[in-house]
């Protein structure tokens, strides 16, 4: 499954889709339809968001390849700089 | 140092009045992302992987004790305590808010600073030795002619929009401790029957394509210098290819055409350039170089220091360098604590080198490509209340040049173009290499590491590199060596299959200890593997 990120344009956050809005928080992302060029599309519009692109989830909605699971994280040497307590570590 | 005069403050101050205005309207919907980012990179501003990341421009390396305390304040107030020390001798900060950007290049421009070339096809950040007018060996001071390269840049109607990103460096000796010819231009300054020049070296660097510059003209006279230049880009500028992003650096085009055929193209134009009058007038270059006249110096400080203190004996070993000047002595700040990140210094460090610059450097301090500190003029009899000051402020690590002294970019933890982690493998090696009596057995050895192709942590000039790649979505890292960014300049050569992230720690140590296996007398690592090559290494590598 796909679930959709990018970055807040004002603060430059990683953000995740949650179906309405975006959040920092990657547990709230939810899964989208093929590869939500629609929602894409729209947000793009919207100009809220950043180079917002589709990432491929597991079953529990977290990013299968490194680069977004480390965009989920926070940077692996700085922990405490997560923008949230990480729900996994890499 | 160079101040600046009232053109220098004009530009400055209008480009943070047009980039305020650029960043509204872009905040307010006016102007799309794909307009804007040209307009951001302009000014050092990046999308990175976890946020907005700004790279402040350190001409040269060179910053006073003011303009530190303004990285410190930018650290505290609009980032997250810290910033990190690149090998471009610049700093970035990885957690700025585009709504707060005008405000902060607002503060830079208050103390002479901006964050103008970091970015974009142009004239980048003129780099040079961070030993300038310090070091005992320079022909001259090649501080007045990196600035005369700045004047000349910022802002250069030619070359705001050249192929690909341009990197120049400006040394004045043999040794070179500024990567000099993994430039796109290279200038050693030389004399000449007691003329002032320049060898110039053109279309090397690192990336995908590393290239070693080779050597366009043996001497160019300092009256002819910039003219030369122009005559360089130029050629650059109508030839180099724009159809191809992998392929428009100078180096693809010198080494495409060939030097001499380079080389006769850049002679035409400089003929017809020198006509122009381009190189400054004597009395501006006066103007300039008077501004990096020698601190006043005490011209009877004693060379004595008292090393009966052992940890500061190995610190004053280590890490202080031959001045020009007797009693005097230039200081190198590690940023490489052991299992520390390379590079990066809290905003309270930053401070404390500040306000150490003050009180023992005539106000002065460097940044290195190799992510450190110098305080270039340091009297002798100041150097243990120096060293007192940086061991409470945890900046005391003895290791310049050592296997701990790590070179690592920002990596897959920060960066959008990473394809793996290069931090925490240069935490695990400096680990694994902590005894400060093991570094020193092993002695000088550069170890470099980048976390993609772009080799942002020049590991093709390790004397050890690791490059890292994404290998079907995980981590790998190749092992190189046989590099040197010195003026033996070599690009390392890759020993065979990657490792992962233990792995390659693991490499390292074998390399290492097949090294001082091997080894002769007064050999480094680096004249060890020329000498023996790289069999007897990977035997031991690949156990």
């Amino acid at each position: 499954m796909n679930i959709l990120t990018g970055n807040d344009l004002k603060t430059g956050d990683v953000v995740w889709w949650t179906g309405s809005t975006w959040s920092r928080l990657v547990g709230d992302s939810v899964a989208v339809d093929g590869d939500g060029a629609d929602i894409l599309a729209g947000e793009s519009a919207a100009q809220r968001v950043n180079a917002a692109y589709a990432v491929e989830a597991d079953a529990n909605g977290l990013p299968l390849h490194i680069k977004d699971r480390v965009r989920a994280a926070g940077p692996t040497v700085r922990l405490d700089l997560s923008a949230s307590t990480p729900l996994f570590r890499l | 140092m160079y101040q600046y005069d009232k053109y220098d403050q004009t530009l400055v101050d209008q480009r943070v009045a047009d980039f305020r205005d650029q960043v509204a309207r872009r905040l307010a919907g006016e102007i799309t992302e794909d307009q804007f980012k040209p307009l951001r990179l302009m000014n050092g501003l990046y999308l990175q992987l976890h946020a907005y990341m700004l790279r402040v421009a350190i001409p040269y390396g060179t910053l006073n004790s003011a303009q530190m305390h303004m990285l410190a304040h930018i650290a505290r107030k609009y980032d997250r305590d810290y910033g990190h020390f690149t090998t471009r001798q610049n700093i970035q900060y990885n957690w700025i808010k585009l709504e707060e950007c005008p405000d902060i290049i607002a503060d830079l421009a208050s103390v002479e600073m901006h964050a103008i070339q970091t970015s974009g096809n142009c004239i980048r950040n003129i780099s040079s030795d961070q030993f300038a007018g310090a070091a005992a060996d320079e022909v001259t001071d090649p501080r007045p002619w990196a600035e005369l390269l700045r004047q000349w840049s910022t802002f250069h109607p030619e070359f705001s929009y050249l192929p690909r990103k341009f990197k120049i460096a400006v040394i004045a000796s043999t040794e070179d401790r500024a990567a000099m010819r993994l430039h796109d231009i290279g200038l050693e300054l030389v004399k000449k029957d007691g003329v002032l020049g320049a060898r110039v070296f053109v279309g090397g660097g690192m990336g995908r394509t590393p290239m070693i510059a080779p050597e366009v003209n043996p001497f160019v006279t300092a009256d002819d210098l910039l003219s030369y230049l122009e005559a360089c880009l130029r050629v650059y500028n109508r030839y180099g290819r724009r159809d191809n992003i992998y392929k428009a650096r100078i180096k693809i085009l010198v080494h495409e055409i060939g030097v001499d055929a380079y080389r006769t193209q850049v002679e035409e134009e400089f003929a017809h350039v020198k006509t122009l009058g381009m190189d400054p007038p004597a009395a501006e270059f006066e103007r300039i170089a008077a501004y990096f006249a020698p601190p006043a110096f005490d011209v009877g400080a004693s060379d004595s220091v008292d090393l009966s203190d052992k940890a500061f004996a190995a610190w004053v070993k280590q890490n202080t360098f031959t001045h020009k000047q007797p009693g005097y002595a230039g200081v190198t700040i590690s940023l490489k604590p052991i299992g520390g990140i390379p590079g990066d210094a809290s905003s309270a460090q930053i401070s404390v080198m500040a306000e150490l610059a003050k009180a023992y450097s005539f106000d002065e301090l460097r940044v290195t490509h190799a992510q450190n500190i110098v305080l270039p003029h340091v009297a002798k009899r100041d150097l243990k209340a120096l060293y007192d000051a940086l061991v409470a402020a945890d900046l005391a690590t003895a290791n310049l040049d050592q296997i701990t002294d790590i070179i690592a970019c920002p990596g897959l933890d920060y960066c959008s173009l990473a394809n793996a982690r290069s931090i925490p493998v240069a935490q695990k090696i400096a680990l694994r290499f902590a005894d400060a009596e093991r570094q020193a057995d092993i002695g000088e050895l550069k170890l470099k590491i980048s976390g993609c192709i772009n080799a942002c942590g020049h590991h093709h000039a390790g004397h050890i590199g690791i490059l890292g790649v994404d290998r079907k979505g995980v981590e790998n890292y190749q092992l190189t060596l046989g590099g040197s960014g010195a003026e033996d300049a070599s690009l390392g050569k890759i020993i065979g299959p990657g490792f992962d992230e233990d792995g390659i720690v693991d490499a390292v140590e074998r390399a290492v200890e097949k090294y001082l296996a091997v080894r002769e007398d007064g050999e480094r690592f680096l004249d060890t593997y020329r000498r023996v090559g790289m069999e007897p290494f990977k035997e031991a590598v690949y156990v």
